[in-house]
């Protein structure tokens, strides 16, 4: 119900929003939970394993049981927190959790099998018969478990990520948060002040106080003022701060546009990473509830909450208000409904000692233990020593105390300490150095100690940042905390709830004590106590402190659990906003991307890179069509492919050469100016790391390929090499791979292509294969290797960048007019594959020099990178796994990349593995599959048949071994 | 003969605009990686000073278009230079995407995408870094009081387009918002 | 986890890859496969507490650094390229 006069919310704007379709106003500035208690709403969801109905239970980011689902299609939500979500004009909201209408939710039948639900019934009931489990017991389950629903597909919300930086960092924008900001901004400190709610102000917006004589809400907007005035506040409000990482690194959710109807350009939410010098925690502290029977009826819920909605939504729960409260703050409650013209029933207070302050029935030494009506509270069940008796109530306040929000401060694994004064824990000292709590989150309840905090902590940060400390007046204001006992839990007959979002009971964690989970992470664990999406924030205290009573060893040595982030729910598309698409992963394309996906070719990535599959010409139909025309077309006129992915490394200095001659297992030093050299790069541990073929373009100047895949990792090791290991040598290289725009010019009519194109022609005579050199390539400055990873008579011509596009155009329509074309990845693995050449699918990590048969190249000359270690005998032993060709001989054809070889009388069976194949493909050179792969002793086997076994594919192919290079084995089409 | 035309990096992408925010394409006429060999440094920056104007930078920094880009390595943008004795240097004009990001919220539209400090007092008119955009490797300039200059892999200019843009629109949509 | 590079200045693990012990900068001498090349490539400590480790500033500079930091509370006690040797 709407109080006239009451609360902070912009009466003039009137909202409407719907609620499980039905249409429902309330006013700018309410949240779901303030806008539905203003339309009498009291059921708004379901629990999670019982079904029982459940009302709105705090008025934040901690609530269990107000969960629902926001938004409509994909951009739905799920457990988002209605006590958190602000209404918009258009706003849909959905109850999570029931099957049916919410007021009759056929799982509520759930709660009559109770007896038998308790806690372990997961591990206890779905054991037998064991066949049952993924068939029966795990869908069923699944249905019936789960908070909230979601489409599986990507929301058309996105949000978005950012990198914050300031000097001094405060969380928390209540009394503490703002006194410690506007100290620090005046002495000069860069600041961010994030504030959890829509408003900063914290508790001083919900509890009716004055400061300095005026109402609390006006001081906090004279402080906001100042704040600002400052210039030097970054003031963040729906704003939680969810983590604290190493190095005073903060994550952070700012709601951004929740509370707006969507708006495409704006981010839904922001993540934000803030690294702080120094960090002032004012995060408050969350009230308990107390547990007794049935205390989780529609219409019961904390005191503290229930004064939010009267003085900060002007809205009450009831209209008929008991209070069950240990401590006097709650008794303010109820003073503050009367005052608004509220009727309080009851306070009950377990307290013998204690004195009314208001007009009010008070029932001291007292305990409530029971509540009564089905859908939302008619009447509590209070018990004075043996006297029980019945007080009418559509709305109970419960007050078990003040827990301080010490989160943050645990999440570097440090753990709270329990203060007995307050009954509550209280932050480590110094528990992450650099975030200093202030306020009510280490135990300093009343409003003129968080201010006095606020300034003193922020002078410690301060100080730590070496600024002149520039202290604020202090404001007087209330410095009365009042007292408060302790009550957990009423001994009474029935189920008291502990964790009201996961359903858990003061009998199930009574019950885990008594089967062993005595530890306080055992008994979370076995209960499900705290792990629902509020993490127990308003509970996991209550269930330790029975736990503790249970064992008898009292809080201080029961503990508490884990405190991890984040400290509120994060949506999964916030954590990685920013990471889809090209977010994800850059794209790198070549500057022949927009001629290749013109001519409608399908890209294939190649680490960050894309190229072409294959280029289709009209009427092919099938991808084999297009490669093995195109293979066709090297071997027999002219083809012309992108090669500038391959990474290229510029490498100049007196030690050039020196330098190669360690990374490389052969000799570069020798290799004269204008020459190219293929060579082999070992890891350390003697494993083949990458090959590629070095120029050396001038005296103590060569130019590196990589391939594609290791072009990083390369250039790493190479930074590795010459700054750790090899400091002492005077070299210096840059990757130019970008630089150069590369192509392949590759088959019999190469060289009357590519003579079209240069300035000055060339000839075998005057460019020999392995020739490298500067050339003029349409007038433009180029390189030119006579290079060939097709077996051809080919060519690799490199221009600037910046002509890579023309170039590429010009050499393709060349070409075509030679009865050639372009050619793409299908095709250069065939024509590789026909020349026995490797790839990273071969040289995959665990091969050596000797598996490839290159241990020849291994220089016996000099030190390089993994000779000691690829001279081990295991790893120059005969039976090793080493390179062949293969092809098929038997009725079936195929051969496939990762199928494995066994003899072809043997089980293929993994004792009888022999080998397996890392690439195959139809070769139309030689009319049939052919392969590459591993087999014991291969080299010495060939002509020997065996059996391939495809155990997922189901392919089995008698296979004959031959010698890897199948076609121009004396490679004379390359030379000559 | 045939002439080939030259592309720019970002040709048909840039300029972009949003609110008084732009994002457009700084072409160099020449840009040279110059790496000072062993002992050479004095000598190679006395040679830099006579050829452009501006010493060999020190780390995170840039003046009148030499941009340090490494230990012992700077890149000179614009001008093109002679070589120089004992320096190892390398043609890397067409390697480059370069554009300037102006507008007086480019400081937070770069937030979004670079993980280091951008505030004044550590990236002041003059600071230059090797760090990240997104996942790219990018150089970042600060050329004025609301002007940045990133350098990407020509490769990537799509990519940097695409990430750029996004938090320029979502930096502007905030406008939107009461503070 | 924040690490001080001593060229580019505090900048966030992002930025870097890490390569494992200092150990690595201890390449032996000698090419014959020995005791000492087997506990440069193989054997490692894995201690609980303070240690020096190889990290590259890929996403940067390009300098390799030995970074000394605890593998338990995470705290960085500073950073030294790695070009300036072992000690």
């Amino acid at each position: 119900m709407r109080l006239d006069g009451k609360g902070q919310v912009d009466r003039g704007t009137p909202v409407r929003f719907h609620f499980n379709g039905q249409g429902f106003s309330g006013f700018r500035g309410d949240t779901v939970a303030s806008a539905l208690m203003a339309n009498g709403v009291k059921l708004v969801g379901r629990s999670f394993k019982y079904h029982r109905p459940r009302g709105i239970m705090t008025a934040g980011s901690e609530e269990p049981n107000a969960l629902i689902q926001v938004g409509t299609g994909d951009a739905m939500l799920p457990n988002v927190r209605a006590t958190m979500q602000e209404i918009y004009p258009g706003l849909e909201t959905r109850s999570q959790n029931h099957v049916g209408p919410l007021n009759m939710d056929l799982l509520s039948v759930n709660d009559l099998f109770s007896p038998w639900l308790g806690a372990g019934f997961y591990y206890k009931t779905f054991m037998w018969p064991r066949a049952f489990w993924e068939k029966v017991y795990e869908p069923a389950i699944r249905r019936a478990a789960g908070l909230g629903r979601m489409t599986r597909k990507a929301s058309p919300e996105e949000s978005e990520r950012a990198f914050g930086f300031c000097d001094v960092l405060v969380i928390g924008g209540g009394p503490a948060g703002l006194m410690a900001a506007l100290t620090a901004a005046r002495s000069g400190a860069d600041v961010i002040l994030a504030e959890e709610g829509a408003a900063l102000g914290g508790r001083l917006l919900s509890d009716g106080e004055s400061i300095d004589g005026m109402p609390a809400e006006i001081w906090v907007a004279e402080t906001v003022a100042a704040l600002r005035e400052t210039g030097r506040v970054r003031i963040m409000t729906r704003t939680t701060v969810t983590g604290a990482y190493d190095g005073l690194t903060f994550g952070a959710v700012e709601r951004v546009s929740t509370h707006l109807p969507h708006d495409p350009d704006l981010p839904r939410e922001c993540f934000w990473r803030i690294r702080a010098s120094q960090a002032v925690l004012a995060a408050g502290a969350l009230e308990r509830p107390i547990a007794f029977p049935n205390n989780d009826r529609p219409g019961i819920m904390l005191a503290s909450a229930i004064r939010t909605y009267l003085n900060r939504y002007g809205v009450t729960p009831g209209e008929k208000v008991a209070i069950f409260a240990t401590n006097d703050d709650a008794h303010h409650t109820a003073v503050e409904l009367i005052e608004a013209g509220v009727e309080v029933s009851a306070v009950i207070d377990p307290r013998d000692d204690v004195q009314a302050i208001g007009d009010y029935p008070l029932h001291a030494g007292a305990e409530v233990i029971g509540s009564h009506g089905r859908q939302g509270l008619k009447s509590i069940e209070v018990r004075r020593g043996d006297e029980t008796f019945i007080v009418a109530a559509d709305c109970l306040g419960l007050s078990g105390g003040w827990n301080p929000t010490l989160h943050l401060t645990c999440h570097q694994g440090a753990r709270p300490v329990w203060n007995p004064t307050i009954h509550a824990f209280v932050p480590l000292e110094n528990a992450i150095e650099g975030l200093h709590p202030a306020g009510a989150c280490r135990g300093t309840f009343d409003t003129a100690g968080c201010l006095g905090e606020g300034v003193e902590v922020a002078a410690l940060a301060l100080r730590a940042l070496g600024k002149r400390i520039r202290k604020p007046d202090l404001p007087v204001a209330d410095d009365h905390s009042g007292a408060t006992s302790a009550l957990w839990a009423v001994e009474a007959k029935g189920r008291a709830w502990l964790d009201f979002a996961n359903d858990v009971t003061t009998k199930d964690v009574k019950q885990a004590a008594r089967e062993g989970f005595a530890s306080v992470e055992h008994m979370k664990r076995y209960t499900t106590q705290g792990m629902a999406p509020d993490q127990g924030k308003s509970s996991n205290i209550g269930a330790l402190a029975v736990l503790a009573d249970t064992t008898g060893r009292g809080i201080p040595d029961t503990g508490t659990t884990t405190y991890r982030p984040p400290y509120t729910p994060v949506a999964l598309g916030t954590w990685g906003a920013g990471a889809r698409g090209k977010g994800f992963a850059p794209q790198r394309f070549t500057t022949s991307h927009k001629a290749v996906t013109t001519r409608g070719a399908p890209m294939i990535e190649a680490g960050l890179w894309y190229r072409p599959s294959y280029l289709p010409q009209p009427g092919e139909t099938h991808w084999r069509q297009s490669c093995d025309r195109e293979v066709n077309m090297v071997r027999n006129a002219v083809g012309i492919v992108d090669v500038s992915t391959l990474g290229k490394i510029e490498i100049i200095g007196p030690d050039a050469g020196a330098f190669l001659d360690f990374l490389y297992t052969n000799t570069f030093s020798t290799l004269k100016p204008g020459r190219v050299r293929y060579g082999l790069m070992l890891r350390e541990d003697g494993h083949v790391m990458d090959d590629g073929t070095t120029a050396c373009l001038a005296p103590d100047h060569y130019v590196m390929t990589t391939t594609t895949a290791f072009a990083g990792p390369v250039m790493a090791h190479m930074d590795f090499v010459a700054q750790a290991l090899r400091p002492d040598l005077d070299v210096r290289f840059t990757s130019v791979t970008e630089q150069w725009a590369q192509f392949s010019v590759a088959g019999p009519l190469a060289l009357h292509l590519l003579n079209a194109v240069l300035d000055d022609p060339i000839s075998d005579e005057t460019f020999p294969f392995m020739q490298c050199g500067a050339v003029k390539v349409h007038g433009i400055d180029g390189r030119l290797f006579r290079i060939s990873f097709s077996g051809e008579h080919a060519y690799e011509v490199a221009v600037p960048a910046a002509y890579g596009d023309a170039l590429y155009r010009d050499l393709v329509a060349r070409a075509e007019s030679l009865g050639g074309g372009a050619y793409g990845m299908e095709a250069l693995n065939v024509l590789r594959l026909e020349k026995g050449f490797i790839t990273h699918a071969e040289i995959h990590g665990r091969v050596t020099a000797f598996d490839i048969g290159m241990q020849g190249m291994m220089s016996k000359k000099k030190d390089f990178i993994g000779k000691a270690a690829a001279t081990r005998p295991g790893l120059l032993d005969e039976n090793r796994e080493r390179l062949v060709g293969m092809k098929p001989v038997g009725p079936v054809k195929e051969l496939l990349a990762g199928a494995h070889l066994y003899e072809a009388d043997a089980e293929p069976s993994r004792v009888n593995d022999i080998g397996y194949i890392t690439s195959a493909g139809y070769s139309p050179t030689l009319g049939h599959v052919i392969a590459l792969g591993f087999v014991n002793n291969g080299p010495t086997r060939v002509g020997h048949h065996i059996k391939m076994v495809d155990g997922l594919r189901g392919v089995t192919t008698e296979v004959e071994i031959c010698d890897p290079v199948f076609f121009d084995p004396d490679g004379g089409r390359a030379r000559g | 003969m045939a002439r080939l035309t030259a592309r720019t990096a970002f040709d048909g992408l840039l300029p972009i605009t949003a609110g008084d925010l732009r994002l457009e394409e700084v072409t160099h006429d020449r840009i040279t990686w110059v790496s000072p060999l062993k002992g050479q440094m004095a000598k190679v920056s006395r040679a830099l000073d006579k050829a452009v104007g501006a010493d060999f930078p020190s780390p995170n920094t840039h003046a009148k278009g030499v941009v340090w880009f490494g230990p012992d390595q700077a890149l000179v943008l614009g001008k093109s230079v002679e070589p120089m004795n004992g320096a190892a240097m390398v043609d890397q004009t067409s390697a480059w995407a370069c554009c300037a990001l102006d507008g007086s919220e480019a400081a937070e539209v770069l937030a979004r995408l670079v993980p280091i400090d951008l505030r004044d007092k550590s990236f002041g008119v003059g600071a230059a870094a090797r760090t990240m955009l997104g996942h790219m490797n990018c150089v970042l300039m600060r050329t004025g009081k609301t002007r940045y200059e990133i350098m990407v892999f020509r490769s990537m200019a799509e990519t940097l387009v695409h990430e750029v843009e996004r938090a320029m629109k979502m930096t502007t949509a905030r406008h939107s918002l009461t503070p | 986890m924040i690490i001080p590079c001593p060229l580019c200045g505090t900048r966030d693990q992002r930025e870097f890859t890490v390569r494992g012990h200092a150990v690595g900068l201890d390449r032996p001498e000698g090419e014959v496969w020995s005791d000492d090349w087997h506990s440069f490539i193989h054997l490692r400590e894995n201690p609980a507490g303070r240690t020096a480790e190889l990290w590259y500033h890929g996403g940067g500079c390009g300098a390799w650094l030995v970074v000394d930091r605890d593998t338990v509370t995470h705290e960085v006690y500073g950073a030294r390229l790695a070009s300036e040797g072992r000690a």
